[in-house]
């Protein structure tokens, strides 16, 4: 069991080069968060929250101002194959196939080709897409260069997946199938996640806990446990889930939380 | 407001014109255009030497430059065959894009990648860049000499701004995200310059090669006219020497079709190469 730690997180981004600490923008204020493997840790918020500062800093793409992220008590020193991240315009390399993008980690940790091309193809199989490894990305649909994309992230063997708005760009339709996959795929990995959304619902289905993000600067104002995902992972339909009055009762409750925060806002 | 002029000085066809014209009427495709203009142009001159309205040493008939042309096939010109010189010419251009991309890559990619790299090689290239390579040639010559070294340097350093541009500028867009999913699989520095940046800069780099290669072409004739023993521009100028017009004309010829078979094969080596770049 690993466990991605946010301590007394802060991250400020000066406004302008050499004014000292004027105009200085303060984007997220002391966040405490702890995302454990058997986590799915979904964060949402308004835009200009630091939704995406936070998931940054986790990757390492940020170093935080103040304050220390650890994965096991090892503070996070830049970006690492532990902590893969899923963008959400795919980020896959246009000059490989879609197996070729998926044997991307094994190709930097030196495996050999048919090697990495065989471990590739099982994890094609895995995401459902076991015919379209000889692909082009751009000959493949939204969706599936997502599943792509989680599959390029799973052969990095990470401890932690860091989803930026991973279906952000999908259908609905396509959206709601996606859903219920990364849910699948993230419990066999035996991966922690950690799921920046904009949206609610995705967030109340897919998180074992749901942490809300308030804007200016970025300050964890709520967090709620949530117990859908394991529904799903039981056989439930997403469509009955989202349908039972326990999950419209938070979904309204976590839409009066999120508004709340940008009335306080109005009223200052 | 300048576009609303514009617009409103563009000429408007009336109704009536509309209707007056045949349904069935296409306008003419710019090839068919095109061809119309060369067939013109090969009439007119074909006229002008027939009527010898110019004297036929400045201009000789088409009929008298295809002869030559043939003549140049079968027996050649001062020494050497057409194919001769022009293996001559296309020796001196590859080996200087050879030499050009060695140097070129790894220098576009100092730049774009290292402050430390721009800083060094920026003035350089700048430098360089506008230069006429005609105006070092004399200075190479005194340098290198007056052997092939001297004409595939001044050729490789016409080639190498545009090749290190292009590379530099591919290098500086490279997707941010691309980098940052090599760096959180696990990618160590040197990894994310062959396996991203790299490969991402290909489309450009060919870009840029394509352009060093119009550049060397146009360098290289020169640098013939001026010094050398063999070669299609040397044969040019020999000829020119004397007044064998219908050997210049076939010359330049050769010149303008190898340029546009040069810029064809680049341009299917792009395709064939990167059939990416028009899907990012």
């Amino acid at each position: 069991m690993s466990v991605l730690t946010f301590r007394n997180v802060s991250l400020r981004y000066p406004a302008r080069p050499g004014r000292g600490s004027a105009g200085e923008k303060l984007v997220l204020d002391t966040i405490n968060l702890q995302i454990a493997s058997n986590e799915l840790v979904a964060v949402i918020g308004r835009s200009g929250s630091g939704k995406t500062s936070l998931l940054n800093l986790a990757a390492g793409f940020l170093d935080p101002s103040a304050g220390t992220i650890t994965v096991d008590g090892e503070p996070v020193r830049g970006p690492d194959a532990d902590r893969a991240v899923v963008f959400q315009d795919d980020a896959l390399y246009p000059w490989l196939d879609a197996r070729d993008n998926i044997a991307f980690p094994f190709k930097l940790k030196g495996v050999p080709l048919a090697e990495r091309r065989a471990r590739a193809d099982t994890l094609l199989d895995r995401v459902g897409l076991a015919n379209a490894g000889d692909r082009r990305i751009w000959e493949l649909s939204g969706g599936m260069r997502q599943r792509v994309g989680i599959a390029r992230a799973l052969a990095a063997e990470p401890r932690f997946l860091l989803l930026d708005e991973p279906l952000g760009a999908l259908d609905a339709l396509t959206r709601t199938r996606m859903q219920e996959f990364l849910l699948r795929i993230k419990a066999e990995s035996g991966a922690g996640a950690l799921l920046i959304t904009h949206s609610i619902e995705e967030a109340l289905l897919l998180g074992t806990r749901v942490v809300v993000l308030s804007p200016n600067p970025g300050r964890l104002t709520a967090e709620i446990e949530a117990g859908f995902n394991a529904e799903v992972l039981n056989g439930a339909s997403v469509a009955a889930v989202k349908a039972s009055p326990l999950f419209k009762r938070m979904h309204a409750g976590l839409t009066g939380l999120i508004h709340a925060t940008s009335d306080e806002e109005m009223a200052a | 407001m300048t576009l609303s002029t514009e617009i409103g000085a563009l000429p408007q066809r009336t109704e009536a014109e509309e209707t007056a014209r045949p349904r069935t009427a296409r306008p003419l495709p710019v090839a068919v255009i095109s061809a119309i203009t060369v067939v013109l142009i090969i009439g007119a001159w074909g006229l002008a030497s027939a009527y010898a309205l110019v004297s036929p040493v400045f201009l000789p008939s088409p009929r008298q430059v295809v002869l030559a042309l043939y003549n140049l096939v079968a027996k050649g010109f001062v020494d050497a065959t057409l194919a001769e010189h022009v293996g001559a010419s296309l020796t001196r251009i590859f080996g200087a894009l050879i030499a050009s991309i060695v140097i070129g890559i790894p220098a576009g990619i100092a730049i774009g990648t290292s402050r430390v790299g721009r800083g060094i090689l920026d003035p350089i290239v700048e430098f360089l860049r506008p230069l006429p390579p005609l105006a070092y040639l004399p200075l190479i010559i005194i340098w290198v000499g007056i052997g092939e070294a001297s004409k595939i340097t001044v050729i490789a350093l016409s080639m190498l701004p545009s090749i290190i541009l292009s590379t530099s500028a591919g290098v500086r867009a490279v997707s941010k995200d691309h980098v940052n999913a090599a760096r959180s699989l696990g990618a160590s520095r040197w990894q994310v310059l062959a396996e991203v940046v790299l490969p991402s800069s290909v489309p450009s780099i060919l870009t840029g090669i394509r352009i060093a290669l119009g550049a060397g072409w146009t360098t290289l004739v020169a640098a013939e006219l001026v010094a050398a023993t063999s070669g299609i521009g040397f044969m040019i100028q020999s000829a020119a020497q004397f007044l064998v017009t219908d050997i210049v004309i076939a010359g330049i010829i050769v010149i303008a079709l190898i340029a546009i078979l040069l810029e064809y094969i680049a341009r299917l080596i792009e395709r064939r190469l990167v059939p990416w770049a028009s899907h990012r």
